[in-house]
């Protein structure tokens, strides 16, 4: 219970991060930590205390097993996070080219 | 416990990314989270996840410098700074409030529901053949899945492309 | 950067030139044995991948260009999608057959993915150069 709280803690730093900054490159790395914060929280709900990690073996039962279908899931959303970081970083290079600056606040007050 | 000690490792980087005024210095911190969350996958027993988070945050942090290396590195002012942080902060402590509620409703750490995932290990052997049982279900029980996220990837790589296109000069040799 | 036009320090190009193609068969053994043990396709695609790009940090823009470039790695990266997409619908028509092919579809995860997120590189790098030529 208490490490789903501090998820929450970590989700909420990011948050601020973005919500709070004035330079995009901050807001970049706000948009990371939210990133990394929900793929820590979905991993948490399927772990169970004892368990073995999901591979099976020739020689032996395994009776406790962690849950296999969260992580299959977040394999997929880390990769996908990645194109999405450089996505971004893509068009905050082309702002800085055509207006000079990172600042949001003068990119909302330049036009054309 | 040992994850207890590494989610507060991770907040205190996030914290010491958020606040540091270079910003080389919050894009090293930000790859520290990103350690971080790594051994804890290791800790809750996903070594396919640890390997790729590994992975994935050197390719994030070579990517965030390589974009911003030889750039200026611009302060920080403060137009209207007080109630902008008190709502902020307002809004933050209703939304923790309302997460503590909820939180409570889940089924305790360590025990999860599993009624969906019963199928799949039962036979996940026999039908798919593959002993990895997550790599089973990425690529044969939920397969439609791969191929969204091959779709998204390669659109993401033809946006890159798209964004850094030189309007009327021609780069082909 | 005012060298990248020549790469970086002797002991870096030295230390490259031997740990590319153990970086290389590395990333190609965890791609293999995606079904065995852990790894898969998208982590052992991500290590090809930061292969090359290792090869591009150290060695600067010219020499890896004349590897791989831009349009080749295009083609490369599409190549690997239609290969999933046969291998994919061969899986999941196929009942009897299934036991086989998921390393087949590990490899062209695999291919589609290193050389999609090497195609990123390469379009991020070539940008920031020539804004320092203007």
């Amino acid at each position: 219970m208490s490490l789903y709280f501090l998820c929450f803690v970590l989700f909420c730093v990011g948050l601020y991060c973005v919500l709070r900054k004035r330079n995009i490159i901050k807001i970049i790395i706000g948009l990371g930590i939210i990133e990394y914060a929900v793929n820590l929280f979905i991993i948490l709900i399927g772990y169970r205390t004892q368990g073995r990690a999901p591979i099976l073996d020739n020689k032996q039962e395994i009776l406790n097993m962690v849950d296999p279908l969260p992580q299959a899931m977040v394999l997929t959303t880390i990769v996908i996070g990645l194109a999405l970081t450089a996505l971004v970083v893509s068009l905050a290079v082309r702002i800085y080219e055509k207006y000079g600056t990172f600042d949001i606040t003068k990119i909302r007050r330049l036009k054309g | 416990m040992e994850l207890h000690i590494i989610l507060l490792f991770m907040i205190f980087g996030a914290i010491v990314a958020v606040e540091t005024r270079d910003l080389i210095s919050s894009v090293i911190a930000l790859s520290a989270v990103g350690l971080g969350l790594s051994l804890a996958f290791l800790i809750l027993k996903a070594p396919n996840l640890a390997i790729t988070q590994l992975v994935v945050e050197i390719l994030c942090v070579i990517i965030l410098i390589r974009g911003t290396i030889n750039k200026d590195l611009p302060l920080v002012r403060d137009g209207r700074w007080l109630f902008n942080t008190i709502a902020t902060f307002l809004f933050i402590a209703c939304f923790l409030v309302f997460a503590f509620f909820a939180l409570k409703e889940l089924p305790n750490f360590g025990e999860p529901l599993m009624r969906v995932s019963q199928g799949y290990i039962a036979d996940g052997l026999a039908k798919s053949g593959a002993v990895n049982l997550v790599t089973a279900i990425t690529l044969n029980f939920r397969g439609y899945d791969a191929l969204a996220e091959a779709a998204v990837l390669f659109a993401g790589v033809i946006g890159v492309l798209a964004v850094t296109r030189k309007t009327g000069k021609s780069h082909e040799r | 950067m005012k060298d990248n036009q020549k790469g970086m320090t002797l002991i870096v190009k030295t230390t490259t030139r031997l740990l590319f193609g153990l970086i290389l068969i590395y990333g190609i053994y965890i791609v293999l044995n995606g079904h065995l043990a852990p790894g898969g396709g998208f982590a052992g695609g991500l290590i090809i991948a930061l292969s090359f790009i290792q090869l591009l940090l150290a060695f600067g823009r010219e020499p890896t260009l004349e590897k791989m470039n831009i349009n080749r790695s295009l083609y490369l990266s599409a190549i690997g999608i239609i290969a999933f997409l046969v291998s994919m619908s061969l899986v999941l028509l196929g009942s009897g057959f299934a036991a086989r092919l998921i390393p087949l579809c590990d490899i062209a995860v695999a291919l589609m993915v290193s050389a999609g997120i090497f195609a990123i590189f390469l379009a991020l790098i070539l940008s920031s150069e020539i804004k320092e030529g203007k």
